[in-house]
C-alpha cells in the first residue's frame, strides 16, 4: 500500500469520486499554487471501493467552497492545523454560484453579450438542479465541464 | 422616491399588487377618456430586437391613450445592435431619451440584462421562448373579466402544451389562485413539460392530461386555445391523424357550456374555424383589448402614477 506523508497546515478533500481529483485540481485553481498537493487516486474506500484524496498544504480560506459543493457536496473537507484535524466542515449547495459554469442554451443572451456574469440558481435542492438566472435553462454536464 | 421596479415575469407581482393593477385596468376600461393626459410629457421606448406587430402596437397604443409619446426600433437592423452595440450598452442611453422601456429580444434573458442596467422601468415584451408577461397579464385579466374572478374554474388548454411559453406562463400564475382545475388536451408529442405537472402535484392543484378536446369540453368554463404546428410532430402521419382533435369547430363549440370563454393569444392560423368567431363565447379578440388595458395600467403602475388623485383626470403636474 502507498503511503502519503501527514501535512501540517492545510485541507484534505476525501471522499472525492474516483478518477475526478484532477479536474477537481484544475477547478478548484490548485495548479496554479506554488504550494505542495498530493493527488491520491483510486485509494481504497470501504464505502465505495475506490476513492481519491487531495491534500493540499494551503489555507483553507484559499478554497473555493461552493465550487467544491458544486462539483461534489458528499467530499469531505478536513481542515488541518499542526498535523491534525482541527474540523470537519459539511459542504451544502449554493444557492447561486457565479462564473463557474456556463450556459449552453444559444438562444441566451449570455451567447452573445459580453462582460455578463454567469450566474445559476440551485432550482430544485433535492435534485440538485441549477438553472441559468437569465434564461432559466437546466444545466447539463457536458464532457471535460464540472 | 420608490424603487425602480421592472417587469421580467407574471410572478415579479404579488398576488395582492395583480390585484390592484387589473382594478386599475377596470377603471382605464371604464373612463378611457379620463386617463387621456395621466402620462402627459412622458417617453415610451418600443425597443424591438425583433418584429412583432401586435404587442409592439399594444404598448404603443397604450401610451398614446395614456397621453404619452413613443420612440424607438421594430427591428434590430434598425437599432445600433446592427453595429454590435450591446443590450447593456443602449438601455443606458434609452435611459437618457425615455421614462420606460418595453422591450422585446430573440435572446432569452435580455430584458433582464437591460433591467439590471437601466435608469428606467423596464418592461419585458417578449424575451425568446423565454418569457412574455404581458402576455399573461392580458390573459389573467381577460379571465377575472369575464369569469369573474380568479379562481373557482376548470380551464382546459389545448394545442402545443409542450413549447408554448404562453400557455407555461399561464400555468404558473394561475397556480397562484385557488379553486383551479387545469384540463391539458395535447397529443403525445406536446404534453405539458413534466416539471410543470410535478409543480402543480406538489402543490396539490387538480389537473388531467387528456388526447382529445372533444372529450372534456362540455365540463370547461375556459378554454385556451394554442396553434399546433405541424413541424412539432415526428412524423406527418401523426399530424394528420390528430390536428383535427385541437381543431374548434363550430360543432364543438355546441357541446360546451354556454357561459365557456375560448381564449388564444393570437396570432390564430386554422385552430379556430372563423365560424366560431362570431359566438358570444369567442373572447380573443376583446382579448386583445384587455391587453391594451392591462399594458396601461402596467405604464401608469411602472411610473408611479397610480394615486387615486391621478384618476379621471385630476393630474399632479
Amino acid at each position: 500500500m502507498l503511503n502519503v506523508g501527514k501535512i501540517e497546515e492545510g485541507f484534505v478533500l476525501d471522499h472525492i469520486q474516483a478518477g475526478k481529483s484532477l479536474s477537481i485540481y484544475h477547478q478548484l485553481g490548485l495548479d496554479k499554487l506554488d504550494n505542495t498537493v498530493a493527488i491520491i487516486k483510486n485509494a481504497r474506500s470501504g464505502k465505495t471501493g475506490k476513492k481519491d484524496i487531495l491534500k493540499v498544504e494551503v489555507d483553507i480560506d484559499t478554497l473555493n467552497l461552493d465550487v467544491l459543493a458544486f462539483i461534489d457536496h458528499n467530499i469531505t473537507v478536513n481542515v488541518i492545523k499542526d498535523g491534525e484535524i482541527v474540523e470537519k466542515k459539511r459542504l451544502v449547495l449554493p444557492k447561486e454560484i457565479r462564473d463557474i459554469i456556463h450556459c449552453h442554451n444559444p438562444r441566451c443572451i449570455t451567447s452573445i453579450e459580453q462582460g455578463l456574469p454567469q450566474i445559476f440558481y440551485l432550482a430544485d435542492e433535492k435534485r440538485e438542479i441549477y438553472r441559468c438566472k437569465y434564461c432559466d435553462e437546466k444545466y447539463r454536464k457536458r464532457d471535460g465541464e464540472l | 422616491m420608490n424603487e425602480l421596479r421592472h417587469l421580467m415575469t407574471p410572478l415579479d407581482f404579488t398576488v395582492d399588487e395583480l390585484d390592484r393593477l387589473f382594478d386599475k385596468a377596470d377603471d382605464i376600461k371604464s373612463h378611457l377618456a379620463s386617463y387621456a393626459h395621466s402620462c402627459d410629457g412622458r417617453i415610451l421606448a418600443t425597443c424591438f430586437y425583433e418584429p412583432s406587430t401586435r404587442t409592439r402596437l399594444s404598448f404603443e397604443t397604450a401610451m398614446l391613450r395614456l397621453g404619452g409619446k413613443v420612440i424607438g426600433f421594430a427591428d434590430a437592423s434598425s437599432s445600433s445592435a446592427s453595429k454590435g452595440e450591446s443590450v447593456a450598452d443602449t438601455i443606458r442611453v434609452i435611459s437618457c431619451f425615455a421614462d420606460i422601456c418595453a422591450m422585446r429580444h430573440p435572446k432569452e434573458g435580455a430584458a433582464m440584462v437591460a433591467a439590471a442596467r437601466s435608469g428606467i422601468p423596464v418592461i419585458n415584451a417578449g424575451d425568446g421562448g423565454h418569457q412574455h408577461p404581458t402576455q399573461t397579464l392580458t390573459d389573467l385579466l381577460t379571465i377575472r373579466s369575464l369569469h369573474g374572478e380568479l379562481g373557482n374554474f376548470t380551464i382546459g388548454l389545448c394545442g402545443d402544451l409542450k413549447f408554448g411559453r404562453t400557455v407555461h406562463s399561464l400555468i404558473h400564475a394561475l397556480a397562484r389562485y385557488s379553486g383551479i382545475r387545469f384540463i391539458f388536451i395535447s397529443p403525445p408529442e406536446l404534453k405539458v413539460p413534466d416539471y410543470i405537472t410535478e409543480m402543480l402535484k406538489s402543490r396539490n392543484i387538480p389537473f388531467e392530461e387528456v388526447i382529445r378536446l372533444d372529450d372534456v369540453i362540455p365540463s370547461l368554463d375556459l378554454l385556451y386555445m394554442t396553434r399546433v404546428q405541424r413541424e412539432r410532430f415526428f412524423n406527418e402521419e401523426d399530424y394528420v391523424r390528430l390536428k383535427d382533435f385541437y381543431i374548434l369547430d363550430k360543432e364543438k363549440l355546441s357541446r360546451a357550456k354556454s357561459t365557456m370563454h375560448v381564449l388564444h393569444p393570437l396570432p390564430r392560423v386554422n385552430e379556430i374555424s372563423v365560424d366560431v368567431d362570431d359566438d358570444p363565447r369567442a373572447a380573443y379578440f376583446p382579448q386583445v383589448q384587455y391587453g391594451l388595458f392591462v399594458r396601461m395600467a402596467l405604464i401608469l403602475t411602472l411610473l408611479d402614477l397610480t394615486d387615486e388623485h391621478m384618476n379621471h383626470g385630476l393630474l399632479k403636474w
